[in-house]
């Protein structure tokens, strides 16, 4: 069956600069490699965040990626869940903040 | 998937023979035509044919007998395994040993403390050789099996042994999914009355080193990452220290073959591996230094080919015939499961080689 997603693309990322546009993919992957690596925050702990935008844009490839390095770098199933209600609380919270817009609208409408 | 309570030889299945192991390994038609041979590979960086650097590591399988039926286990050890060391065999490996300069013996199984002569052989190696460090691969719970294995942790500390175990999570949920049920509990006291004779405390020489080998159809992160991780989780929630961890590959043989198969992760995990290929982990590849002697005394490259049944090629491929000069310059034997021992930082029996 097609798909738009097919989780083989995924290993086929790293060659996007073969398409064109090869200095820019060869500084976004040295940048990517760059940024996961440990500073003030562990490789541990930026993965958990990656797990959680993962969701937050909803991006197939991402999540399977990053549900495998959470579960390589030890993260627990509670770790990994609770990664994923920060995105999903986030979102709620993003659309929640908007209501206040439309209040502050109704109240200048109404009578 | 809950864990066998048989190996996959009691069992009687296919993939408890290593002939078929191997036939799985080539099937081209498996993976969709994407492995390249691990030997082209090896040609690539004119390593081929792989020759060993300096016999430094013995390692001897006194036997595939375990209290444990683990899920991803490469011996298909268990319970019902019945194939130990002789003390006829050890004798001839204790006399190899006091031959010829060996810097490690690496004792694994089964459950190495199950053989009868464990204890024995031990002290027959520390009157040949003082020095010789000696690992014996503890799964922990044997210490927990039966009182006559509970003073196991000073008789490690008599013996100056260095202690390697595995533990493949901090949680027991992702412990007991790859060990058993309630492995984890047992192998936490374990590890803590290690800590109670010494092992793994600052200062006192005596080593306790972990195995991390991914519960799951994933490649293991960082050794030091996880290192520090595992450090911090321990010690604040069961007070246990230890020195290192060593982050294994799992190797796609005998019962972690079998639940890549089952479990639909077979050529995804294969994919993975080949993708992760690091010809500088090729290069430092433990086999290049290690020597797998098997339970009835055969000789093989590494313990994985032993379970695999590829005996070294050399004329002498028994403890009984041992040839030093011969096997030095022997061809190691390698095959698609090698393709574990090169992926990322590489994996040997102590950890990353990259």
């Amino acid at each position: 069956m097609k798909t738009y997603y097919n989780p083989d693309d995924l290993s086929k990322f790293g060659k996007i600069g073969e398409f064109g546009g090869q200095d820019l993919a060869k500084k976004f992957f040295d940048y990517y490699g760059e940024t996961f690596k440990d500073g003030a925050l562990t490789e541990r702990e930026k993965s958990l965040i990656a797990l959680a935008v993962a969701h937050t844009m909803q991006c197939p490839y991402c999540i399977d990626a990053y549900t495998a390095d959470t579960l390589a770098k030890g993260c627990t199933e509670d770790e990994m869940m609770e990664a994923v209600h920060v995105s999903a609380a986030m979102a709620a919270g993003v659309k929640l903040v908007h209501s206040v817009q439309m209040i502050n609208k109704a109240k200048e409408l109404m009578m | 998937m809950s864990n066998p309570v048989k190996s996959l030889k009691a069992q009687k299945s296919q993939l408890g023979e290593s002939a078929f192991q191997l036939k799985v390994l080539n099937d081209k038609e498996l993976l969709g035509g994407n492995v390249p041979l691990f030997r082209d590979k090896l040609e690539d960086i004119n390593l081929f044919p792989l020759k060993p650097t300096k016999l430094e590591i013995f390692q001897i399988n006194v036997g595939k007998m375990c209290n444990q039926v683990c899920k991803h286990c490469h011996v298909d050890a268990g319970p019902d395994r019945k194939e130990i060391m002789t003390r006829e065999t050890m004798q001839q490996c204790v006399d190899i040993i006091a031959k010829y300069k060996f810097t490690t013996l690496d004792l694994t199984g089964g459950a190495p403390e199950m053989n009868n002569n464990f204890r024995w052989f031990i002290e027959e190696i520390r009157k040949v050789d003082t020095d010789i460090k000696i690992i014996v691969r503890c799964n922990l719970t044997i210490i927990l099996a039966n009182p006559k294995y509970h003073d196991l942790p000073d008789f490690f500390k008599k013996n100056n042994i260095e202690v390697v175990s595995s533990l493949p999570a901090t949680s027991a949920s992702r412990t007991d999914s790859q060990r058993g049920d309630g492995v984890f509990e047992d192998s936490i006291k374990a590890l803590q009355m290690l800590n109670a004779v010494g092992y793994g405390m600052e200062g006192t020489g005596l080593n306790l080193n972990l195995v991390y080998n991914p519960a799951g159809a994933f490649l293991p992160a960082g050794q030091a990452g996880l290192e520090k991780e595992f450090k911090r989780v321990l010690k604040s929630k069961f007070n246990i220290e230890f020195n290192s961890l060593f982050a294994i590959t799992n190797i796609p043989i005998s019962r972690y073959l079998d639940y890549l198969l089952v479990s639909g992760n077979y050529a995804a995990y294969m994919e993975k591996l080949v993708a992760a290929y690091n010809p500088v982990a090729a290069s430092n590849v433990m086999c290049r230094n290690t020597l797998s002697i098997g339970w009835d005394g055969y000789l093989y490259d590494c313990d994985f080919n032993q379970m695999l049944e590829l005996k070294v090629a050399a004329k002498a491929k028994h403890i009984s015939e041992f040839d030093y000069d011969e096997l030095s310059n022997r061809s190691i034997i390698v095959n698609q499961h090698c393709y574990g021992c090169t992926a990322g930082a590489g994996s040997s029996c102590g950890g990353e080689v990259a």
